[in-house]
């Protein structure tokens, strides 16, 4: 093989990549199965990447888990696929309807299915006796997210104590965990969404057309743009416009709004982010606004 | 390594005005935005305040805003035009330093606040002395609450002099060390300059982080890997290590010895993400592979054969101790070091720190919650290891319980307690 010279500069998105590449091969050293969560959302389209890259050339040792709420747009969904296929991985689908179906989870009154992921994920963590569950969750998302360590331990029912959290120390993550329990791992908690769009521009990675501007029909619910869908909507008093708008998350379509927005390609999207007076979840997620500590308490109950 | 990151720690006392301050330095960046802001507004409004309480930025948990103090560490981000920074804001409280600790053992600099109508606090010189010991590089001591003794130039001054003097026995230069007058409530030299300190023509807050050195000290100990993994392919007879080039370079053609094994063979090829290189840096994942044949496995440490570490199985360490019961001469537990996890027995206690004096006191009883001393260790597998004070590293470890798997303590190898123990002479215990 070729030997290219090139001494780069050890900085920015480099320091956060050797980061996550040595958190990523810890897990891979320390559990005996361990699974990412991939959706097709950007975090988990990045993680993905540095999975591929921590084990080149050999395939990454992690199997990838989607918990569907049955609510995502199929394009995210074909672009899951089209990921999986080409890293030739292997991917295990948690159906939330088939949960519903079964009667072991309820529709909420709201018609929002994230908070209904949570036994689904559970139950798909003991079912395949994942003992490591590597996520995207990034603390700059969320005033709770800020508390989370790197490895955090979920006791036997898949609950999240923070008062009881491990001190975290240099870069010695301890994996450590007893029978029934399994750890969360999150390789990219000191990136910041900007980090992650940087990073994304700087490898050429592939995502979604939804996170790019494009014509939509939407209508406006709760102060957010949503698109109409099987999650219910428009309703009978809600009016569906055109509008030139791209996606900051892409989680469920029932809770997940689109911003107004004109950034067609990556270097627009660093520049509005850049820009952008609203974090991404302020933007684009209902969920979070539940309550002044929603995402805490899903947290506490397994949710990641 | 030179970075444009900055990992900063703060740490201070209880009601110096520390998540008032880290809101302030992030509402002033325009690091927080509206909805964020928005959400602190209604908070405020509710619990009856006239003003923005900028602490509600930053106390994510519930029990936190309810109580009104921050109970564990939180990792916030903010930038401007100049560096990123990743800021572990730690709590004040007494029971809560191996947060501290934690901050503290990732961190290129240390903001410590003191109340300046309070002074040079025993928790301040706690803070400073865990700081020295960890090595974080920079110290920067924010002289808060200026705005209620009037701004006065002979408080911070004092306060200055006392805190300097304080950070140089502990071993920091002058330069490494810097205090800032301000008020974080008002804004008063944290992101902007005040006026009510015609006195003080040094930098603001901010813009002293911008221009500081993030480099830790650097590790000059040889070449050093702790394996992660092992990549192996039997279709084509591929066999690589990985792992993150701690310390040095490594070049193809380098010879490498494996540890604890102390066999001798050489690097062929130097891989990286993006291919083969011709070397690797200091910080750098690489994937290694070797001329000979042998069994190396996670947990071992590739080192230069030429500058090799010190390889013992019975040795003193320093340790903080995180866990509510104490370690007692005779204690089991766990070690990890690097990669490698290994049966630990803990026969001794040979000194212990008295915090509030900085002095050593010999042959301790026992190590409480949050006291720092010097541990006598053996290991069922002989340890590989630089001083703490040359490499981070390959200096530090940490002791974990068997039983639930929790860390336990924070260790550094080599002699770091005669860091904060050094001027203060000794005393019996």
């Amino acid at each position: 093989m070729s030997a290219p010279t090139k001494e780069r500069a050890v900085t920015g998105v480099s320091v956060l990549e050797a980061e996550a590449i040595h958190i990523l091969r810890e897990v891979a050293g320390e559990f005996d199965k361990p699974a990412l969560l991939f959706s097709g959302g950007k975090d988990s389209t990045v993680l993905v990447h540095l999975a591929v890259r921590a084990f080149a050339p050999l395939p990454p040792p992690f199997t990838l888990v989607h918990v569907d709420t049955g609510h995502n747009f199929p394009e995210v969904l074909e672009f899951r696929d089209d990921i999986v296929a080409r890293f030739g991985l292997q991917l295990h689908v948690a159906e939330v309807q088939d949960w519903i179906d079964r009667g072991e989870v309820e529709e909420r009154p709201d018609g929002l299915r994230n908070p209904l992921q949570t036994a689904p994920l559970l139950d798909t963590i003991t079912g395949q006796g994942f003992d490591a569950v590597i996520g995207g969750g990034r603390r700059d998302e969320e005033r709770s997210r800020a508390k989370e360590r790197i490895f955090s331990i979920r006791d036997d029912f898949g609950r999240w104590d923070p008062r009881r959290q491990r001190v975290e120390l240099w870069n010695l993550y301890n994996g450590m965990h007893k029978p029934g329990e399994h750890v969360r791992v999150f390789p990219i908690s000191n990136w910041t969404e900007l980090d992650v769009w940087r990073y994304v521009d700087e490898r050429g990675i592939e995502l979604p057309p939804l996170y790019f501007a494009h014509e939509r029909e939407v209508y406006l619910r709760d102060g957010m743009w949503l698109t109409a869908g099987p999650w219910g909507g428009p309703g009978d008093d809600e009016e569906t416009v055109a509008k030139t708008v791209r996606y900051r998350t892409v989680g469920d379509g029932s809770c997940t709004g689109a911003v107004e927005s004109d950034a067609a390609t990556v270097a627009d999207i660093i520049e509005e982010i850049k820009a952008s007076r609203l974090t991404e979840r302020g933007a684009g997620r209902a969920d979070d606004k539940i309550s002044e500590a929603a995402m805490e308490d899903r947290k506490r109950e397994g949710y990641f | 390594m030179t970075s444009d990151l900055l990992r900063l720690v703060t740490a201070g006392s209880v009601d110096d005005g520390k998540s008032t301050l880290v809101g302030r330095l992030l509402y002033d960046t325009k690091s927080v935005l509206s909805d964020q802001i928005d959400a602190v507004l209604a908070s405020s409004e509710e619990r009856g305040l006239d003003d923005p309480d900028l602490s509600l930025l930053v106390d994510g948990l519930r029990a936190e805003r309810e109580q009104g103090i921050t109970i564990d560490v939180a990792y916030r981000y903010f930038a401007t035009a100049k560096r990123t920074f990743v800021l572990a804001d730690t709590p004040g409280h007494v029971q809560y330093l191996r947060n501290t600790v934690t901050g503290a053992s990732t961190s290129d600099h240390a903001v410590l606040l003191t109340d300046a109508r309070k002074g040079v606090l025993p928790q301040t010189r706690r803070h400073l002395a865990v700081m020295a010991m960890l090595g974080v590089p920079g110290i920067t001591l924010a002289v808060n609450k200026l705005d209620l003794v009037d701004f006065d130039r002979d408080t911070h001054e004092k306060i200055r002099d006392e805190f300097v003097a304080h950070a140089v026995s502990l071993g920091y230069d002058e330069d490494q060390v810097t205090a800032i007058p301000m008020s974080a409530l008002t804004g008063d030299n944290v992101v902007t300059r005040s006026e009510n300190t015609p006195w003080y023509d040094g930098p603001t807050l901010l813009d002293h982080l911008e221009r500081v050195t993030p480099d830790r000290r650097g590790c000059d100990v040889g070449f050093r890997m702790p394996v992660q993994y092992v990549l192996r392919s039997d279709g084509n007879d591929y066999r690589a290590y990985a792992g993150q080039v701690v310390a040095g370079r490594v070049s193809p053609g380098d010879e490498v010895v494996v540890l604890p094994a102390g066999t001798v063979t050489t690097v062929t090829e130097v891989g990286t993400p993006d291919g083969p290189v011709d070397s690797a840096d200091e910080g750098q994942p690489v994937t290694l592979v070797l001329a000979d044949d042998l069994a190396v496995t996670r947990g071992d440490l590739l080192a230069s054969a030429d500058r090799r570490p010190s390889v013992q199985d019975e040795f003193d360490a320093t340790v903080c101790w995180l866990a509510e019961e104490p370690l007692r001469p005779g204690a089991k537990v766990l070690l990890r070091h690097g990669t490698r996890t290994t049966q630990c027995r803990v026969p001794g206690l040979p000194a212990r720190l008295d915090e509030q004096e900085l002095a050593i006191q010999r042959d301790p009883e026992e190590l409480a919650l949050n006291e720092i001393g010097q541990v006598r260790l053996q290991v069922a597998d002989a340890l590989p290891f630089d001083d703490y004070a040359d490499c981070v590293a390959t200096g530090a470890f940490l002791l974990i319980d068997p039983k639930g798997g929790d860390t336990l303590a924070a260790g550094l190898l080599g002699d770091a307690l005669s860091v904060v123990g050094a001027d203060r002479g000794e005393q019996d215990g």
